[in-house]
């Protein structure tokens, strides 16, 4: 059958693996669907990127996989299955040893995901004593605070050993964000969910910020979801892409190619809005008009009131179809040659 | 299902201010709403209470001295509350009663909110030595218990319902100016009224027009609570003898009336009694109610 | 060419801005050490009519603070600001309030620049009516027709800001600005709140606006691809500072000074011809109550040598209209 691979991973089974996820929020308006249908694979030592606007199901795509979705909200539908696990008939308990450990997740806004109450260190070591299988019987606690100093240092917090104690807030926003994913990283997990971890940095310690996951990535073998709004850090950072697109996954494929030839209506347009420094006279094409409310969608693709290619066809519900090694796009015309 | 994208902004075309949604939701609350139109009971009792007094609540009758409520031994349909040691009717004084706490409560509340926002808006939004002159004299009478405080100018200024509303507004004030100064603080940072600064908007526009409607919620809220509170305060300047003069009628002064013979007539006190412990938590939850209907936090 | 073509419509000399913290009276009083903030240090630039000069910088480098500054919504400390050939430093505030018409500005935050409580009429009618230049009846069809120029709808005027996504509210303050026929606009991080395909919509919109209305952009972004995109000049903020300044093509081909090749090597882009070796900065943004001494920038910069610790540098003509303050860096 079709094959989301890239090349690279042809061989080996997902760590990750997510079919027809389905999760909902019932509102005063209505049924909101904010994932519809979503499936995704991830390989063990892949990063994967998730880019789409806000409100496109990013966030609650992964929040479903780790089991927070905010109350009123539940996954209605779907498998999830990580590492030969199913995670959606997981008890409380195992989902604490999974999450941290084995699952690590940086939420969009550090500065009120990390508790201003305690230190850095007690935040750090909280999770190491409790996820930690290879701390020491004896000197337990020393040994998590030397890791936490470590894991800081890691990161590239200065001078570690005395700022450990410190609190969130006597950080600025990148060492905050820095703290997020050493507290991420500290139990070494095969998964790290990091969730537009640079979104409210600015460019250059966005690019310290990067740098770091993809060297701490490739040091500690494990596998990233970077989820973004920005289509040129995916471009930097990501093997593949996934866009999503209203509560669906509209496109996805390996990174260079995905960008060099987009196959869905919407994935040109999002490539074609943006101003490029290497050419400044290039014209940027807006997309008109604006994202369909996420309620009582269905029987018509979810991007045709914007689309310049839209035909009669296209009032019905569009399904993936493989469009290359790899790659898939949820389009009616996404074999054409559109230009 | 029907095929159709909804627009994001699927609203009626008819646009609802912020203020009708608070309201729409206030509407919801069930309990508050009894509580509103208890309140509400009140201050028509105030308004119609020459027509629907029973009788003359200043007509003796010493032959009725201490009459006890109808239902029990020696009591009388037509006294239902029965009557108090001049032989007046207890309901019908209760209900004229109501017209003094009524009208110092919303003229107390109406006067100091009115003053306490001028202020409160001045020293939020000019700042410099204004917001430090106000700020001074919020914080030094801060510093007066406000029973005393009212005591001492009751003292000087002789009782009377005038001087009764002047002693308290003299302290009430502050209360909204400092509610008003602090959202003001925070209203003045937003963009919009640098927006309205970019426009070249003058100074009083900004502060009655755009932030003014902007914080009038939690002022209203924080009013209405008040109101409770200076009622009560009324009520015992009454009960004390330096407010209401006699004979008339106040809550605070029957309950004091009633006071000497608590055991043998204890009806005296305890159905005025009763009045102001209704009056005073049924504005208590309305007020809560509002709160609730008004915070953001719970807007849909 | 006549003088009259090269004189600028905003000029700014030595421009300066300082905040007082703990000028309270109670930190007064508790004698606590006043803290001064200088948010804004002796700029200097000019802008012709007709251009667009985009400012760009980390985030608490000063941007805002110049361009509320430069339109005395906040009172400069020192330095000048002509515009149109008039010195407004010291205006008297009647005065300003009439020159308003002239000076506008857009928001950053869509949500929280226009009064939740006025509906679109009264918001963007409001200029006028403030101004006296339009009568009741006059104001209802010049707002339909400022609406309807941003790409809204007369059937939008009786709502409320709430109603709106974040790209039509945006459309509203873009309306409120230009009502007045301003000449010269400060566009503070209009696109910034939004999402890309909406603020593709809001760049082209406003470069359509510009070319129509002949309008004149002091445009302020941290994204230094939309920067490039608008832009005819580009200035480079750091810590309060312009470090380096001119044509937007110069400054985004060769860059001469360190922080601006920091920055600019740091923008990710989607085509990977278009990447650059990445200068590595250290360390993070210095606190603008104690900035380091010599060249601000010394404490992140790679290339910095000993003279950078203690000689401040100036900002000097490179020709070419290109302008960098590192000691570094010469005219060719
Ligand atoms: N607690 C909630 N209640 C109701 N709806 C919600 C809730 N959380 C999310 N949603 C809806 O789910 C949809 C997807 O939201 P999600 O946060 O996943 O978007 P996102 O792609 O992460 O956006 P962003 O780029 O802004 O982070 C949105 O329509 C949102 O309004
Ligand atoms: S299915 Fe039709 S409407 Fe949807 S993206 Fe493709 S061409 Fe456009
Ligand atoms: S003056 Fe020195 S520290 Fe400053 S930018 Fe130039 S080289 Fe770097
Ligand atoms: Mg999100």
């Amino acid at each position: 059958m079709h094959s989301t691979r890239s090349s690279v991973t042809e061989m080996t089974a997902p760590l990750l693996s997510i079919r027809n996820l389905k999760t909902c929020f019932p509102t005063r308006a209505g049924l909101v669907t904010a994932v519809d249908g979503v499936d995704l694979d991830l390989y063990p030592g892949e990063c994967l990127g998730i880019v789409g606007e806000s409100g496109s199901g990013k966030s609650v795509t992964f929040a479903s996989v780790i089991g927070l979705v905010r109350s009123p909200g539940y996954v209605a539908e779907g498998t999830i299955r990580f590492d030969g696990t199913d995670l959606r008939n997981l008890e409380a308990e195992q989902w604490r040893q999974l999450r941290g450990r084995d699952i690590a997740m940086t939420m969009q806004d550090a500065l009120t995901a990390l508790n201003p109450a305690l230190t850095v260190a007690e935040q750090i070591e909280e999770v190491l004593l409790a996820h930690a299988t290879d701390l020491p019987r004896k000197g337990r606690w020393e040994a998590a605070r030397a890791r936490a100093v470590e894991m800081l240092r890691l990161v590239g917090i200065p001078a570690p050993d005395k700022r450990i104690d410190d609190y969130p807030h006597q950080f600025s926003g990148g060492m905050r964000q820095r703290i997020m994913i050493a507290i991420a990283l500290s139990c070494r997990p095969k998964l790290l969910i990091a969730d537009e971890p640079t979104t409210a940095l600015d460019v250059t310690i966005q690019a310290q910020v990067l740098d770091l996951i993809g060297d701490l990535r490739r040091e500690l073998g494990m596998s990233v979801v970077l989820i973004t709004h920005d289509l040129g850090v995916v471009a930097e950072h990501t093997d593949r892409v996934a866009v999503m697109y209203a509560g669906q996954v509209v496109e996805i494929g390996p990174t260079q190619e995905l960008i060099s030839q987009p196959k869905h209506p919407y994935t040109r347009g999002l490539i074609g809005l943006i101003p490029r420094l290497s050419d400044l006279d290039a014209p940027i094409k807006p997309i008109e008009g604006q994202v369909p409310e996420l309620i009582g969608l269905g029987g018509i693709c979810r991007f045709h009131d914007r689309c310049d290619y839209r035909l009669p066809q296209c009032r019905s519900d569009i399904p993936m179809v493989a469009v290359g090694p790899g790659r898939q796009a949820r389009c009616i015309r996404a074999k054409e040659n559109l230009s | 299902m029907s095929a159709a994208i909804q627009a994001p902004a699927a609203m009626p075309e008819r646009a609802e201010t912020p203020t009708w949604q608070s309201l729409r939701r206030f509407s919801g609350d069930g309990f508050s709403v009894a509580a509103a139109i208890v309140v509400l009971i009140f201050v028509l009792l105030a308004v119609l209470a020459p027509w629907i007094a029973p009788h003359d609540p200043y007509e003796t009758d010493l032959l009725r001295r201490l009459q006890p409520p109808a239902w029990m031994e020696g009591g009388e349909w037509s006294y239902i509350l029965g009557c108090d040691a001049l032989g007046r009717d207890i309901l019908s004084r209760i209900i004229y009663g109501s017209q003094v706490s009524i009208t110092i409560g919303l003229a107390v509340v109406l006067i100091s909110t009115a003053i306490g926002t001028v202020l409160g808006l001045a020293a939020g939004y000019m700042r410099g030595w204004v917001d430090i002159a106000i700020s001074r004299v919020v914080d030094i009478l801060l510093g007066f218990p406000y029973l005393i405080f009212a005591i001492a100018l009751m003292a000087m200024m002789g009782p009377g319902l005038q001087n009764i509303i002047l002693a308290l507004v003299y302290k009430e004030w502050v209360v909204p100016a400092r509610v008003v100064r602090g959202e003001v603080l925070a209203a003045r940072e937003m963009e919009y009224v640098e927006a309205a600064r970019a426009i070249g908007a003058p100074r009083l526009h900004i502060m009655f027009r755009e932030i003014l409607p902007n914080i009038l919620s939690p002022v209203i809220v924080v009013s209405t609570i008040r109101m409770a509170h200076v009622i009560i305060l009324e009520a015992s300047l009454s009960f004390l003898g330096i407010g209401v003069q006699p004979p008339t009628a106040s809550w605070g002064s029957m309950v004091a009336d009633g006071r000497s013979f608590v055991l043998d007539a204890w009806w005296v006190s305890t159905f005025p009694g009763i009045a102001i412990l209704v009056l005073v938590l049924s504005i208590n939850v309305a007020s809560q109610g509002l709160r609730d209907a008004f915070d953001p936090k719970f807007s849909d | 060419m006549s003088d009259m073509q090269h004189r600028p419509l905003l000029e700014v000399r030595d421009l300066e801005k300082v905040y007082h913290l703990n000028s309270g009276l109670l930190q007064r009083i508790a004698r606590q050490p006043a803290l001064n903030l200088r948010a804004v240090n002796k700029v200097s630039f000019s802008i012709q009519p007709g251009e667009t000069l985009g400012l760009i910088g980390e985030s608490g480098c000063g941007k805002s603070t110049l361009a509320r500054t430069v339109l005395r919504l906040h009172e400069p400390t020192s330095g000048s600001i002509t515009f149109e050939g008039s010195d407004i430093t010291k205006l008297p505030h009647r005065e300003m309030t009439a020159l308003r018409r002239s000076m506008q500005i857009i928001f950053q935050d869509p949500y929280a620049s226009l009064n939740p409580r006025k509906s679109v009429e009264e918001i963007v009618g409001l200029p006028l009516s403030l101004h006296g230049i339009a009568k009741r009846g006059e104001i209802r069809d010049r707002v339909v027709a400022m609406l309807e120029s941003v790409g809204l709808k007369s059937a939008h005027m009786g709502r409320f800001p709430h109603q709106f996504s974040g790209g039509q509210r945006q459309r509203i303050g873009i309306a409120r600005a230009l009502i007045l026929n301003p000449s010269f606009v400060v566009c503070d991080e209009p696109v910034s709140a939004l999402d890309v395909s909406i603020q593709a919509q809001i760049i082209t919109l406003l470069e359509s606006l510009k070319r129509e209305l002949g309008l004149t952009y002091l445009f302020i972004s941290h994204d230094i691809g939309v920067i490039g995109h608008v832009s005819d000049r580009i200035a480079v903020m750091y810590l309060g500072d312009i470090v380096e300044m001119g044509p937007s093509r110069e400054v985004l081909k060769a860059p001469k000074h360190p922080y601006t090749k920091a920055l600019l090597s740091a923008v990710p882009q989607i085509d990977a011809g278009a990447r650059r070796e990445r200068v590595k900065l250290t360390g993070d943004l210095p606190s603008p109550i104690a900035p380091p001494p010599g060249c601000k920038f010394h404490t992140r910069c790679p290339f910095a040598i000993e003279r950078c610790r203690h000689e401040v540098p100036a900002l000097r003509d490179l020709g070419g209209d290109m302008k960098a303050a590192c000691h570094l860096v010469s005219a060719s």
